[in-house]
């Protein structure tokens, strides 16, 4: 019958696969596990819409300008319009499926989130992402009765098919039998950030491993701006991964202070940044904190205090964030401020597509947070979650375009031995790239550092012992090499040797490979064009 | 300290499971077993007590904070989530044991296939036939039912759950309760399929109270369920 390939199960892939379906067209749902265990189903604070229900005379026009200017002036101006105009429509689908956002007077309740002049966001306690997954699959589950979805749980990507210049299909294997299948038709990948690239350093989960991105990277799909890559300020480290303390937490009332040496508090976001303060982008934050712990007068972490929070949102809208960071901290956070640190928390950059969610390659798209869509240098809150529903509707939208049903029966899965992206990369090799990355590409970066880490790169994957880790080295080497040529800062990329924004290098970095390498060129970002 | 982590490993389901006994030392009292396999299979050169070179182990990660129910498995005797199974807290005399769930197929050591679980509620139906549209009193019930991991450690103590059977266990009847709860108005497909999979075949043995590894409050979501569909209530009259 013919169907289109999607790759991961998340917001996105839910997202794109369902709206597929609606439109009649089959799809396969390929992911490495269920859906139930997508890093989707992690996010806390909430979704990002101007549903304007606070009387606060919020609208997509404003939306859209805390998002560009969130993103420092890097996101395709275009793509944002479209997101933020479609935000309210897109909120009001996942309400209809079920989702329980918090409510007040009946309508859809919002909070406050970085970078945002309104109350833009709506959520559901802090575990957002949790309920939107469970509504979608639910959704899905509907569709996959009539055969319009097909899931493929439990099979993880090895190649794109690309003959002709053209996208052709899926090579996949399963994870179970061992068995492998190349899955005709178009593709969607859904595959999430790369993670994997930091092992125990980011909030995400280590099933996202950033192969799906360095395989297609490598089969001439380009990439943009890979050295974007967000800190959240507020994490605490548990037992293997940086744990993430919601932006909610500060939307409904905390503020980040430093000890002075004399003992005194000092609230530094609200003093520097009187108009949003607490709630400044993350980028922002993250460097704040960076430079206050290094000033001589401070000692010890950044806390985050909590203390004054009523009773009421403890208990109706932060009961599980609380909860949560007792078990984690041992720390009351209604009684005792929380230590927290920057970690590594999302990756603006990825695939390069287009607004209508193309990639360079006819027949291949991308969306979710895999894609270097929407966010710019910096993403604000709230946002990705919409840019991963939004976006795998789009996706789905453009790929079902003249699309014609064949009469091809299911290939059948078989053995394949002598494929070489099929060994993993070793845990102890991507442990040793991570360490390389870790030091390069912190909150603040430096040509000298971002150079040697080029050569170590280049090193170690000489040591590689297979493909994947080659890819890996690769995808690595976009992110470093466009660390480097970008000599300014901006969002989340910040140059201790060019720490000012220049007027140059408001362009996309776009990365494409050469020979395990990557070579930069930057592209002009397009104007606003007066119609959508 | 040094913990013994007594591992059930496992091939395939044609071979023989044996239990490799593999020492594991940290000084970080929050520890978990599934930060311990990490750091296991990150380290080649890894020895069991006996010396024997320790393969990677197969097991199922996700977030390692509780959300995803990957690494459910039995440890201790109990399942449970590997990412909360704190070793101060699961050891008994220093040793861990971790097997893997029983109620599904093996794929290898610690991995079992769990798709029963989603085939179960592809054949009770569980999707909304209609809009979605809550009274304000079922708000949170939705909320709680819409936090089930699908991880299975409920259906694993349940004596009356097999995989492939029709009876589908807590693990189905949450989703059901969201969907009850979720609607304005009562749909009896649902609430047949309700019996069918879930009521008709529960004994209430309550094996499987407080066993969620989330923390769901399983026992108002059925209760406000089996007053719906068996004694034709609206969902939400009884109490949380
Ligand atoms: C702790 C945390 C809190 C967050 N909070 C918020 C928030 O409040 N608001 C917000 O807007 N955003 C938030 N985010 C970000 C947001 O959750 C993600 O960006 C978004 O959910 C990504 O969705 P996705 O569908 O692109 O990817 P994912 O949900 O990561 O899904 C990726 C899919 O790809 C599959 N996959 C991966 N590799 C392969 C492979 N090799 N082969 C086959 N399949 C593969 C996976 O199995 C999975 O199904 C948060 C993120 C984290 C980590
Ligand atoms: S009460 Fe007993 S039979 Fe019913 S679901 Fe729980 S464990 Fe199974
Ligand atoms: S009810 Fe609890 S134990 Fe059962 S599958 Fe859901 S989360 Fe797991
Ligand atoms: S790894 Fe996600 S619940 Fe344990």
């Amino acid at each position: 019958m013919g169907a289109i390939n999607i790759i991961g199960a998340g917001l996105a892939g839910l997202s794109a696969a369902v709206t597929l379906a609606e439109r009649g067209v089959p799809c396969r749902l390929i992911s490495l596990q269920p859906s139930e265990r997508a890093q989707s189903v992690l996010a806390e604070g909430g979704i990002n819409a101007a549903l304007d229900t606070m009387g606060e005379q919020d609208s997509p026009a404003l939306h859209f300008e805390d998002t560009v200017k969130g993103g420092c002036d890097l996101a395709d101006p275009n793509a944002v319009a479209a997101l933020t105009e479609h935000a309210p429509e897109t909120v009001r689908w996942l309400e209809s499926l079920g989702v329980p956002f918090a409510r007040s007077g009946g309508e859809i309740a919002l909070r406050s989130f970085g970078g945002q002049r309104k109350k833009r966001t709506a959520y559901a306690q802090s575990s957002t992402g949790k309920m939107l997954m469970t509504a979608l699959i639910d959704e899905a589950r509907k569709y996959e009765a009539q055969g319009l979805i097909r899931r493929y749980s439990h099979h993880e990507l090895i190649r794109l098919v690309i003959s002709g210049g053209e996208c052709r299909g899926a090579h996949v294997r399963d994870r179970i039998t061992g068995l492998c299948a190349e899955l005709p038709g178009r593709v969607i990948l859904a595959s999430g950030g790369m993670n994997g690239m930091f092992p125990s350093r980011t909030t995400g989960t280590v099933m996202n491993s950033g192969d799906v991105t360095a395989t297609a990277f490598s089969q001439g799909v380009l990439l943009s701006s890979p050295e974007m890559i967000q800190f959240h300020p507020t994490t605490v480290g548990i037992p293997g991964k940086r744990c993430l303390v919601s932006e909610a937490a500060r939307g409904e009332g905390g503020r980040l202070f430093i000890a002075k040496a004399t003992g005194e508090k000092w609230y530094f976001m609200e003093e520097k940044y009187p108009e949003l303060g607490n709630l400044s982008p993350r980028d922002v934050v993250s460097r704040e904190m960076y430079f206050a712990r290094r000033q001589e007068d401070t000692a010890g972490e950044v806390c985050l205090d909590m203390t004054g929070l009523s009773d009421d949102i403890w208990k109706n809208r932060l009961s599980d964030l609380r909860e949560e960071l007792i078990r984690y901290t041992g720390i009351d956070p209604k009684n005792t401020p929380v230590p927290v640190h920057e970690g590594i928390h999302y990756f603006m950059g990825g695939i390069d597509v287009d607004i209508r969610h193309r990639t360079n390659i006819p027949g291949l798209y991308a969306a979710g947070e895999c894609c270097g869509q929407y966010h710019g240098a910096n993403r604000l809150g709230g946002n990705s979650m919409l840019g991963a529903v939004y976006g795998g509707r789009t996706a789905a939208e453009t790929a079902a375009e003249g699309f014609s049903p064949s009469q091809e029966s299911e290939p059948a899965f078989a053995p394949l031995d002598d494929e070489p992206l099929l060994t993993p990369a070793r845990e102890s090799f991507n442990e040793r790239l991570a360490v390389i990355l870790t030091e390069a590409l912190g909150i603040v970066r430096r040509a000298d550092v971002l150079e040697s880490a080029i050569g170590k790169v280049r090193a170690l994957s000489e040591e590689a012992v297979c493909q994947r880790e080659k890819l890996r080295c690769a995808l690595a080497l976009a992110m470093l090499r466009g660390a480097l040529e970008r000599r300014e800062s901006r969002g989340a990329h910040y140059r201790e040797d060019f720490p000012q924004r220049s007027d140059d290098f408001r362009r996309t970095t776009v990365a494409r490979f050469e020979a395990n390498d990557a070579v930069i060129s930057f592209r002009e970002i397009p104007e606003r064009r007066a119609e959508q | 300290m040094t913990y013994i982590l007594d591992i059930t490993r496992q091939q395939s389901t044609d071979s023989q499971p044996y239990v490799q006994s593999i020492p594991f030392e940290t000084d970080d009292p929050a520890a978990t077993v599934a930060f311990a396999m990490r750091q296991i299979n990150a380290s080649p050169d890894c020895k069991d007590i006996n010396g024997e070179t320790v393969t990677p182990i197969s097991w199922e990660c996700g977030c390692l904070q509780r959300k995803c129910g990957a690494c459910a498995m039995v440890i201790s005797g109990r399942p449970m989530l590997a990412c909360d199974a704190v070793l101060s807290r699961v050891a008994r005399g220093g040793r861990v044991s971790i097997a893997p769930l029983k109620k599904f197929p093996l794929v290898k050591d610690l991995t079992v296939d769990r798709s029963a679980m989603m085939e179960a509620l592809k054949s009770a139906e569980v999707w909304l036939k209609a809009h979605a549209s809550a009274e304000e009193r079922n708000e949170g019930f939705v909320f709680d039912a819409s936090r089930c991991l699908q991880c299975g450690c409920c259906l694993e103590v349940c004596p009356n759950f097999y995989a492939g059977g029709e009876f589908s266990g807590t693990a189905a009847a949450l989703p059901m309760a969201r969907l009850m709860a979720a609607l304005p108005e009562r749909d009896r497909e649902l609430e047949k399929s309700y019996l069918r999979h879930f009521y008709n075949g529960c004994g209430k043995s309550l094996a499987c109270r407080n066993i969620c590894p989330a923390g769901i409050d399983v026992d108002s979501l059925l209760v406000n369920s089996n007053a719906a569909a068996v004694w034709k209530r609206r969902f939400g009259g009884r109490g949380r």
